[in-house]
């Protein structure tokens, strides 16, 4: 009410004053996105102390290459959350899409299917098997109008039992290395995979920060109903948003089947990434009400779920108790970047 | 009807609801001032009044809803139950609300009984539920299976449950809150010949209603409320519409009078007749709040025309059908001769119409997103360089001129709109509108919920910037004090053209006969 009275020119003084203010809000943005930051910062302490090894270039180039591949799929992930909706099919597209790929290049002798064909036409096959995947989701989901959290749990376990089907439950090896490449090779002594990951984060952010069609995502996310009032083609976003997540969990299929050489069984939705993938997002602050969230936080949840797991090995702690101890540091990272991050993880 | 009533109205036996000086004050405004009301057996009460005089605090009060801060209510002389006896109150009194409170999952016969099924102990007796339920509807002659599921009824039968429902429940006085409101014609008269019947059994009746010639046609009396106040209370046979009309509007307050002589009397001179931008043809739009039966409508370049009606009457619908937010069933919308697809925001955007909504919560803004972005939201496209990537300079440089335009009030435009005050962030949706150049502007309801300085200011802006643009304006509102900028202003009544006047500034006493479905002929300019 206060506001109304002022005169109008009170506005044009203040007009020197927009782009400091600006530059803070972001500068303020950017505090919350990174809200997970002082954890990050304890665990390299915890770890340090608990092994020697641990903050090693070795290691730490290893931790990078294996969350890349979490990394890629939280993208995607993210993606959905953003624009309100959400997918728990992408851990099978993230197994799916690479078996697709594999067995459409290794040699029946090898379970393959037998067309041989070269590896770089198998990448492409992996991509087509995202978009595919993408377009039937997201028609189901906007056109359809069907409830995404049980349409895409409905697609998880029947794109899990075609990863099985196909090949009786295999695992695929003798990969080519021109498929391997992305997972394994290292440039120096930096992973490219972990590289590209990074590549892939740095892109997402900054389009969703400065490009039309990014900022049209968190209209969308934000508030459906005035999105479409201002004209933008809610729908055709939306859709396009389902596709780019199932693409980049194809990628991070590919990446993982690179880093282990091999197209296991149980890749995507026999090991349960869905729950790390969330875990990374929501805890790195992207609303799952959609609209809310960024880049570097979701980054910051994937390394922080990295160390987790490289600090608990390194630990030597108890296998059978990995997974109890993994999910309570979740719980505690959530709570801690609630505390931090104020009003963002709040909602 | 009413010679054969009249007689009855046992002056001497005590009415079965009497409320005496009744009293209610919310924060500053004071909703009644000591309003005396009383129901009898066998009697239709109508109750009328424009928005904000006081009528659903009175039929909350009367329900049993809210407690009067003075003043006494009494079911047949005997003081009123304690508030929170729900039970007690829902034996004495029933309220059919406006909108429907059946539960629709649930069959007819539960609805019926909903909250005191038949049974012993806890445990319902399906058996008697349902027999007892078929005898209520047949005693009353309602033609409604007991069995059927609620959400499958229309609307005229729910709200038959829910009249059943209180007369099973021994209820004998009836409020019915604008219970034609979603009606069609012919359930209207099927209503009134049921409410017939129910006053020829005894019941009492309080009618609550913005349709006059509803009043006049099944009211025994009438009660109006004004500002709080009970102004008229006489039998509807001694009076004329033009009174009953008058009584409602009263005087002009000194405020609107004054307004009207000063900013909306510097009028431009009447153009000349320019070529027709947008084209309505008999458009059909199946709404809850108010469909569209055949609306047509033309709108000539840089015109402004104003479109009013009562709740219900479709104004808020053919706004959005212009706009392409609301899909229809047939007609046709052109713009510039160019026929708009139904339904599509986008498509109307790009032919050249801006779109303020009716709720700016709802459609109006993305809370979490700042005011310029907000502001260029329509825009983005345009403000985009090479391969779609967008500075947020541009955008602050495109909003900067509409924000000092219209005077947004805010801690810089990178502020959240979700952080704006009320007036401030309507000012944004507004630009929203604007920032494309429309051709059109459809704005529906734009000062609701604003408060008066704000209110102002938006009306100014939005007749300075259709005018200096070029652009037209098709303002849906019911608020009258909007459609003083309009050149012309069209009337709906239940989905259609009523009439319209031509000449400002507008009478709001001629506005509102006509909103009512009366022809104000006698009076016409």
């Amino acid at each position: 009410m206060t506001e109304i009275g002022q005169p109008a020119a009170g506005a044009v003084e203040l007009g020197p004053l927009f782009d400091n203010r600006s530059r803070r809000l972001a500068a303020a943005a950017f505090v919350r996105g990174a809200a997970l930051l002082p954890v990050i910062v304890v665990l390299l302490v915890v770890g340090s102390f608990i092994s020697p090894v641990f903050l090693t270039t070795s290691n730490l180039a290893q931790v990078g290459q294996e969350i890349s591949a979490l990394g890629v799929v939280v993208v995607g992930e993210a993606l959905i959350i953003m624009i309100g909706g959400m997918d728990l099919s992408l851990e099978s597209t993230f197994g799916l899409s690479a078996m697709v790929a594999a067995w459409l290049i290794i040699p029946v002798s090898n379970y393959g299917e037998g067309t041989q064909w070269s590896p770089y036409l198998g990448i492409l096959a992996l991509l087509a098997v995202g978009v595919v995947i993408g377009f039937i989701n997201g028609i189901a989901i906007v056109k359809g109008r069907l409830n995404g959290f049980i349409w895409t749990l409905g697609m998880t376990v029947v794109l899990g039992g075609i990863q099985d089907g196909m090949v009786n439950g295999q695992s695929l090896y003798n990969l080519p290395p021109a498929f391997n490449w992305l997972g394994s090779a290292y440039v120096g002594s930096v992973p490219v995979s972990l590289i590209f990951t990074a590549a892939i984060f740095t892109a997402v952010g900054l389009f969703l920060r400065y490009h039309t069609v990014g900022r049209q995502i968190y209209a969308i996310g934000g508030n459906q109903a005035a999105a479409r009032a201002a004209g933008i083609r809610v729908d055709r976003v939306r859709i396009g948003v389902y596709v780019a997540g199932s693409v980049l969990a194809a990628i991070g299929g590919l990446i993982e089947a690179g880093r282990v050489q091999a197209v296991a069984a149980d890749q995507g939705y026999g090991e349960g990434i869905i729950f790390n993938v969330f875990a990374a997002a929501v805890i790195g602050g992207v609303s799952l009400k959609g609209g809310r969230g960024g880049m570097v936080g979701a980054a910051s949840g994937v390394v922080l779920l990295g160390l987790v797991q490289n600090i608990l090995d390194l630990g030597g702690v108890n296998n059978y108790w990995i997974l109890a101890i993994t999910g309570g540091v979740i719980l505690v990272a959530l709570m801690m970047a609630r505390v931090i991050g104020g009003e963002v993880t709040a909602e | 009807m009413n010679e054969a009533s009249q007689p009855q109205t046992n002056e001497h036996a005590p009415p079965i609801v009497e409320a005496r000086g009744i009293r209610k004050r919310f924060g500053n405004t004071e909703a009644l001032r000591g309003v005396d009301a009383a129901l009898h057996s066998g009697h239709c009460l109508g109750l009328v009044g424009r928005n904000g005089a006081g009528k659903s605090t009175l039929v909350s009060i009367l329900s049993g809803l809210q407690a009067p801060d003075a003043g006494d209510i009494r079911f047949q002389g005997e003081p009123a139950p304690a508030l929170d006896d729900v039970r007690a109150w829902r034996s004495r009194i029933a309220t059919v609300f406006q909108h429907s409170m059946v539960v629709p999952q649930l069959t007819v016969a539960e609805n019926i009984f909903l909250g005191d099924l038949p049974g012993q102990r806890n445990l319902v007796n399906w058996r008697t539920t349902r027999v007892e339920a078929r005898n209520v509807l047949r005693e009353w002659d309602f033609d409604v299976d007991p069995g059927a599921e609620c959400g499958t009824l229309t609307v005229e039968q729910r709200q038959i449950v829910e009249i059943a429902g209180a007369l099973a429940r021994g209820t004998r006085v009836l409020l019915l809150d604008e219970p034609t409101a979603a009606l069609e014609r012919d359930a209207v008269r099927r209503l009134f010949e049921r409410v017939r019947a129910l006053v020829a059994a005894g019941v009492a009746v309080l009618y609550i209603s913005h349709h006059l010639e509803e009043v006049f046609e099944i009211c025994d009396d009438v009660l109006v409320l004004r500002d709080g106040d009970v102004v008229l209370n006489a039998p509807t046979g001694t009076l004329t519409e033009d009174e009953l009309v008058t009584a409602m509007v009263g005087e002009l307050d000194t405020v609107a009078a004054a307004r009207t002589s000063t900013a909306r009397t510097s009028r431009r001179p009447a153009a000349a007749p320019s070529e027709e931008r947008l084209v309505v043809s008999d458009i059909v739009a199946e709404s809850s709040r108010g469909s569209l039966l055949g609306t047509s409508l033309v709108v000539r370049a840089g015109e402004r025309v104003g479109v009013t009606g009562l709740l219900g009457a479709g104004v808020a619908t053919l706004g959005r059908v212009i706009a392409g937010a609301h899909a229809y069933q047939s007609g046709s919308v052109r713009l510039d001769g160019r026929l708009l697809p139904a339904g599509r925001p986008d498509a109307a955007l790009a032919a050249g119409i801006g779109y303020i909504p009716e709720d700016r919560w709802l459609e109006g803004f993305v809370g979490q997103l700042g005011c310029a972005e907000n502001m260029t939201m329509s825009i983005s496209r345009r403000l985009a360089g090479p391969l779609g990537v967008l500075k947020p300079s541009a955008r602050t440089r495109a909003a900067r001129p509409l924000a000092d335009q219209l005077s947004l009030v805010s801690r810089g435009l990178n502020q959240p709109a979700g952080e704006l005050s009320g007036g401030n962030q309507q000012k944004v949706t507004v630009a929203r509108a604007v920032a494309s150049r429309p051709k059109l502007v459809v704005a529906i309801t734009p000062t609701r919920g604003v408060d008066v300085a704000s209110k102002e200011l938006l009306l100014a802006a939005l007749a300075d910037l259709t005018e200096s643009t070029g652009a037209s304006l098709l303002l849906a509102s019911d608020e009258f004090d909007d459609l003083q900028i309009c050149d012309r202003v069209v009337i709906l009544v239940r989905g259609q053209v009523f009439t319209e006047f031509s000449e400002p500034p507008f009478d709001d006493e001629e506005l509102i006969a006509a909103t009512e479905g009366l022809t104000t002929a006698g009076r016409e300019r």
